[in-house]
């Protein structure tokens, strides 16, 4: 065991891994955070906890995992590289690691400009760090965990010990270079992979099958990203303006038809639409399961935790492997 | 070359209006070229100025002129009891041209008139991109000939993020993919099996991160101080 993390310990059984999301609020409400762990407690392995995702500011990472983790959910700490350099991100992680924290995933970071993309004001003219690189910050954490080395190359007396993750971006553009990608982050480290949201299921088997070729999935555990569709207009925006993410058209007349379906009735619109996007995202988790090389699913429902419960349960992933500790 | 563009004419107002006696002073290199701070530009900044004092009522004499270079004292040398007349400068040089003549000017001020950008290429006429970050530690043979760190907007060594869509960055669907890049060219190249390497965290010391750098080459100043020596020994014999 590298990190005796309830999550590597479903990977290390063989049983399908269950993560989800939990996105802290704008605000210094621990509650928010607390309430939302209650949501996902029992119904995932671990939840990501993001780090200020499209460079909004929220309560940290490390801070909402840990109130997470008193709450008995697991949580995976997440790192991007857009906010520290490599001193500020391995003092993080090893106040996070004494804190208790056991996974962390590895990220660029979303540029600062997406945080004035929406209504928000945002922070788009701070200065982003990128002292590092994903694939580099991937390679720190190993280095710490299993040389006991910072990345200067000072003694560790206690390492921290986490089980490390990265993101994949299957079918992100330029296509034929995502496997490398991948080759890249596992080479540098990283035990787990949570790739980006999917819906062409098709295309992902087809970038599935070269990794399987080139044994990637026996070195990393792949979970299948699968982000939970509120309505056709999100469904719309993401094969749009979402990289890395296509929706088939036919799933998107799935979402318009329970739209359309509700007539005039909005409240009712919204109800069907949520009532397909979770039967849409079964069938996905589904369909991603049964993909050659992938070891679990990473479930996203943004800003709709409790849609989780639901989900996990109808795709028959209840209850959740439970180990001695 | 150094890209830079001008300040608008209402900043360089509210920088100047308390001075008597301006001179504009253009550098006709590098901001020449892009249109922003050569003899040209500083006829009009200087223009526009005395406009906006008489509109205001302000009696303030504005002069322009200019050198060929604001980065080597013996460009400026010429002028400078020309410089002692005024009692501001507004270079429009680079920030280069601003810093140096600024530490030769003794009690006269010397305000900047551009903002200076990048290094960068004229891409198209009037269009300008960055294409070196001057990090000290240059890849590009590892990358195709295209710059991670300038043109990268994460500088990431091991990329492409999961931010490229189509082509483009994630920041806008008008700036390209760095990485999207590289890896077409690399392709064209046939070296795309390179990129599988991992580039380590890099030493950002050769960058700005190292504080204000220097270079010096020796053998120069070596044979400078040479043809000195016997230029005085020779005026000795005389």
């Amino acid at each position: 065991m590298k990190s005796g993390s309830n999550l590597e310990k479903v990977i290390l059984s063989g049983q399908p891994a269950v993560t989800a999301e939990l996105g802290p609020p704008m605000s210094a409400d621990g509650h928010e955070v607390i309430k939302k762990a209650k949501e996902l407690k029992g119904f995932c392995d671990a939840a990501n906890i993001t780090d200020c995702q499209t460079a909004v500011v929220r309560i940290s990472s490390i801070a909402a995992a840990v109130l997470a983790l008193r709450e008995g959910l697991e949580p995976v700490m997440q790192m991007t590289c857009r906010d520290r350099n490599r001193i500020a991100i391995q003092a993080d992680l090893l106040g996070a690691a004494a804190l208790g924290l056991k996974n962390c995933l590895c990220l660029a970071g979303d540029h600062q400009v997406f945080s004035a993309a929406g209504r928000l004001k945002g922070h788009p003219g701070a200065k982003n760090v990128y002292d590092v690189d994903t694939c580099q910050l991937v390679g720190i954490l190993k280095k710490m965990r299993d040389e006991g080395l910072q990345e200067g190359g000072d003694k560790l007396e206690v390492a921290p010990k986490f089980f490390i993750g990265a993101s994949w971006t299957p079918m992100g553009d330029p296509i034929d270079i995502r496997p490398m990608n991948l080759l890249k982050k596992v080479n540098a480290g990283a035990d787990f992979i949570q790739t980006q949201g999917i819906y062409d299921i098709e295309l992902f088997r087809a970038q599935m099958a070269k990794i399987v070729n080139m044994g990637l999935h026996e070195r990393t555990a792949i979970l299948g990203g699968i982000i939970v569709p509120k309505s056709a207009m999100m469904l719309k925006y993401m094969d749009s303006s979402v990289a890395g993410v296509s929706v088939p058209k036919a799933l998107i007349d799935r979402m318009n038809k329970a739209k359309e379906a509700a007539g005039d009735d909005k409240k009712k619109a919204r109800e069907l639409q949520e009532a397909e996007g979770i039967k849409l995202s079964i069938e996905l988790i589904h369909q991603v399961l049964e993909t050659p090389g992938i070891k679990g699913v990473h479930i996203q429902a943004i800003e709709w935790e409790s849609a989780i419960e639901g989900i996990v349960k109808a795709a028959g992933l209840y209850p959740r492997p439970a180990f001695a500790e | 070359m150094i890209v830079g563009s001008q300040k608008s004419i209402d900043e360089i107002w509210d920088m100047i209006k308390g001075f008597k006696k301006v001179l504009v002073f253009g550098c006709n290199t590098c901001v020449a070229i892009c249109h922003a701070g050569g003899e040209k530009e500083a006829e009009t900044i200087a223009t526009l100025l005395r406009m906006r004092a008489a509109q205001e009522g302000k009696d303030i004499a504005v002069d322009f002129s200019s050198v060929m270079r604001h980065c080597e004292p013996e460009y400026f040398e010429p002028v400078m009891e020309d410089l002692k007349k005024y009692d501001l400068i507004l270079s429009t040089a680079c920030g280069v041209g601003v810093n140096f003549l600024s530490d030769r000017t003794g009690t006269i001020p010397v305000y900047p008139g551009v903002n200076t950008s990048f290094y960068g290429a004229v891409e198209s006429p009037g269009n300008f991109v960055e294409l070196c970050a001057g990090c000290g530690n240059c890849i590009l043979h590892l990358t195709g000939g295209i710059c991670p760190i300038a043109r990268c907007s994460k500088t990431l060594m091991n990329g492409p993020c999961g931010g490229t869509n189509k082509g483009k960055c994630e920041i806008s669907k008008d700036v390209d993919c760095a990485w999207y890049l590289i890896v077409e060219r690399m392709k064209k190249l046939g070296t795309l099996e390179k990129l599988a390497e991992i580039q380590p965290a890099r030493n950002w010391s050769t960058s700005r991160d190292g504080g204000p750098r220097r270079v010096s080459l020796e053998h120069i100043r070596a044979y400078e101080e040479k043809e000195a020596a016997n230029t005085d020994s020779a005026g000795g014999k005389k």
